[in-house]
């Protein structure tokens, strides 16, 4: 019965992980493509790993995988963050169809 | 001075059983185990406390684990809402950076803000400007540009659970 | 012409899947499949990113779907030191990408 609901679980994150890629491909500036990619692949990835902690219950390999879990979840947006920052401060436009940008007046002020 | 020996033997036991995950339970792995974890908070252990006394409140546990099923439920509403943006044909999207205001101080707290920000229905924090308590939050479709509603919509549900959590 | 190509690719998709779930072959293979195709879809995003910071973005997402590959692969040969290969991965990722948008903000790597 676990072993069912570990496959369950590792094939919710597999559809996740894929849905992410194609937002990876689909949206239209560097933005909006962490936004798609950061949720769906940190929740696919962390799917996977409760699947595995299902499937081999309070074992060794289970601890590490809820450690993986706890690790990925805490370290994910924080480099995403990191590279959110850095892409605006590298220079990159943002796409057409956005509407406000209140983060320009905040770096000019800094300079 | 006694509520940090009990802080200290708490982070002790922490260690330890991350090291006992990661090296199996054998006796020699046990032994140098005890050793090194020992070592590691004598050395590091209060190199990031403000206000030691409230370690020791209860209450403040119960409301991270509250924090905790608001936070999962929060995240898979945000994958749901992510893939119908990306599957549906016309891609309903409307980008722009808005401005949250807050009124936490302390590191940690705005770390934890800022993260369960960017794991949320369609927002992602680009940058905390810390003197004035704003954070600049990527929003995937815009709906409102004013800094009072912007912050109802997006913090305010995390932030009243955190502001309980640290006990002031 | 944007529906033409919408329609082409969820028909190539609905071939993937469908050919996934209908030839026959060992489970394993199955589960591993749908990663491998995000991982292309990764690689496009790195071939043909206009800017650095898209080559970025794709770079972090490839890491924790290696990640996700290295738990399904424990799960189904039940060689447990598969495990430990996600957690210096999943570790060795994050400390890289932190580099990559240092290096991308344009500053010092000693501030």
């Amino acid at each position: 019965m676990n072993e069912i609901i570990g496959l369950f679980f590792i094939t919710i994150g597999i559809i996740a992980d894929l849905i992410g890629c194609l937002g990876l491909v689909r949206f239209p500036d560097v933005y909006t493509r962490l936004q798609a990619s950061t949720k769906c692949v940190t929740l696919g990835t962390c799917g996977i790993f409760f699947g595995v902690f299902f499937y081999y219950g309070f074992t060794i390999i289970g601890l590490k995988a809820l450690l993986i879990i706890i690790f990925v979840f805490l370290t994910s947006p924080v480099s995403s963050h990191a590279l959110a920052k850095a892409a605006y401060k590298s220079g990159v436009k943002m796409c057409q169809q956005s509407v406000c940008d209140e983060y320009r007046n905040y770096k000019e002020r800094i300079k | 001075m006694k509520i940090r020996v009990y802080r200290k033997i708490f982070l002790i036991c922490l260690v330890f059983l991350v090291w006992i995950i990661l090296s199996g339970f054998e006796i020699y792995n046990v032994i140098f185990g005890i050793i090194c974890s020992v070592i590691l908070i004598l050395l590091f252990g209060d190199i990031n406390i403000q206000n030691e006394w409230t370690f020791k409140k209860p209450q403040r546990y119960l409301w991270f684990l509250y924090y905790i099923i608001i936070f999962l439920y929060e995240v898979i509403k945000a994958n749901i809402d992510v893939a119908y943006r990306i599957l549906s044909p016309n891609m309903p999207i409307k980008p722009g950076i808005v401005k949250v205001k807050t009124s936490i101080k302390s590191d940690a707290f705005l770390t934890i803000l800022a993260n369960s920000i960017t794991l949320t229905p369609g927002t992602l924090s680009v940058d905390i400007d810390k003197e004035n308590g704003y954070i600049y939050v990527h929003w995937i479709y815009v709906r409102d540009v004013d800094v009072e509603a912007v912050t109802k919509k997006i913090a305010h549900k995390f932030e009243k659970i955190l502001m309980k959590i640290t006990c002031k | 012409m944007k529906k033409i190509n919408y329609i082409i690719c969820l028909v190539l998709i609905a071939v993937f899947i469908i050919s996934n779930l209908v030839i026959k072959m060992d489970l394993i293979i199955r589960f591993v499949n749908p990663m491998i195709l995000s991982i292309i879809l990764c690689l496009y995003r790195i071939f043909l990113g206009p800017s650095p910071a898209d080559r970025a973005v794709a770079t972090d997402i490839l890491g924790l779907i290696v990640v996700g590959i290295c738990g399904i692969i424990t799960v189904f040969t039940k060689a447990a030191f598969f495990i430990d290969v996600a957690i210096a991965w999943a570790l060795q990722s994050f400390i890289g990408n932190l580099a990559l948008a240092k290096y991308l903000e344009g500053k010092k790597f000693d501030e």
